[in-house]
């Protein structure tokens, strides 16, 4: 199974739900063309929801890189909630925290947005 | 499986195409080996990741997807070691003009880490020349018995 997104509005932040898994192929390349709808509609507060991702790999990993540089790009922000331990270790090995604001809860996640 | 007079519980070697499918089913033949041997589940997890990696690197980057070019795998388990060798039959892969995925400056780059987390998921990494042409990736993950 490759990753079924679907997106809802909180506020004026778009919460994009992920579920499955955003590796090589179709997977990464629905969230490239999703995060490039968003950034072309001028969706500005992002806010990727990892809770029921159950694997990511590099090319995952990249696509996300990509994902957070095209909205920052465009005046904006992406942000992380609800990653599994193993998402996290991703990002720790990968450095990535430092890239990335990560959220456990979804509220302080869209209270942060400015 | 039983073990074998040279110590061995798993062994495959396998000639795969170069398509993303082969990913699958690599993993899926490591991934018997794993169970064999009784590893943790987050062991199993970080080993198929592994070895998602590096056929993604001999695929994609290696092979190029092409269809006359295989990728040969091969798993050898002990009841305590699990060593997988991987080979394209590509270009040949210099590993030191890979930009370090860790350094500021290439913190946001798209691409450049499947290494670095097979290096963080596995006990031992090498990659050298493939005896006949391509590269050839060797990687191990010891099993701690209580």
């Amino acid at each position: 199974m490759s990753v079924k997104l679907t997106t809802r509005q909180v506020g004026d932040v778009t919460v994009i739900d992920a579920v499955g898994r955003i590796t090589l192929g179709e997977g990464a390349s629905t969230f490239r063309d999703l995060i490039r709808d968003l950034s072309a509609k001028g969706d500005k507060k992002v806010l990727l929801n990892l809770g029921e991702v159950s694997y990511i790999d590099s090319s995952g990993i990249g696509e996300m890189v990509s994902g957070f540089t095209t909205v920052t790009n465009n005046g904006g922000q992406l942000k992380l909630e609800g990653l599994s331990k193993r998402v996290k270790d991703l990002l720790q090995i990968t450095k990535l925290y430092t890239v990335f604001e990560v959220f456990d809860d979804e509220a302080d996640a869209i209270r942060s947005f400015v | 499986m039983a073990e074998t007079e040279h110590g061995k519980i798993y062994e495959s070697h396998v000639l795969l195409n170069s398509t993303l499918d082969s990913v699958d089913k690599a993993e899926e033949i490591v991934l018997e080996a794993v169970k064999e041997m009784g590893f943790e589940e987050d062991d199993g997890h970080q080993i198929g990741m592994a070895i998602r990696e590096c056929m993604v690197n001999a695929v994609v980057h290696g092979n190029r997807y092409n269809a006359k070019k295989h990728v040969h795998l091969d798993v050898d388990a002990t009841p305590t070691q699990l060593t997988v060798t991987i080979g394209d039959e590509g270009e040949g892969f210099d590993l030191g003009s890979l930009p370090d995925p860790l350094a500021s400056e290439n913190l946001l780059r798209q691409s450049g880490r499947g290494i670095l987390l097979i290096r963080a998921f596995m006990d031992d990494f090498d990659l050298h020349p493939r005896p006949g042409g391509g590269t050839e990736v060797r990687i191990v993950k010891n099993l701690s018995r209580p």
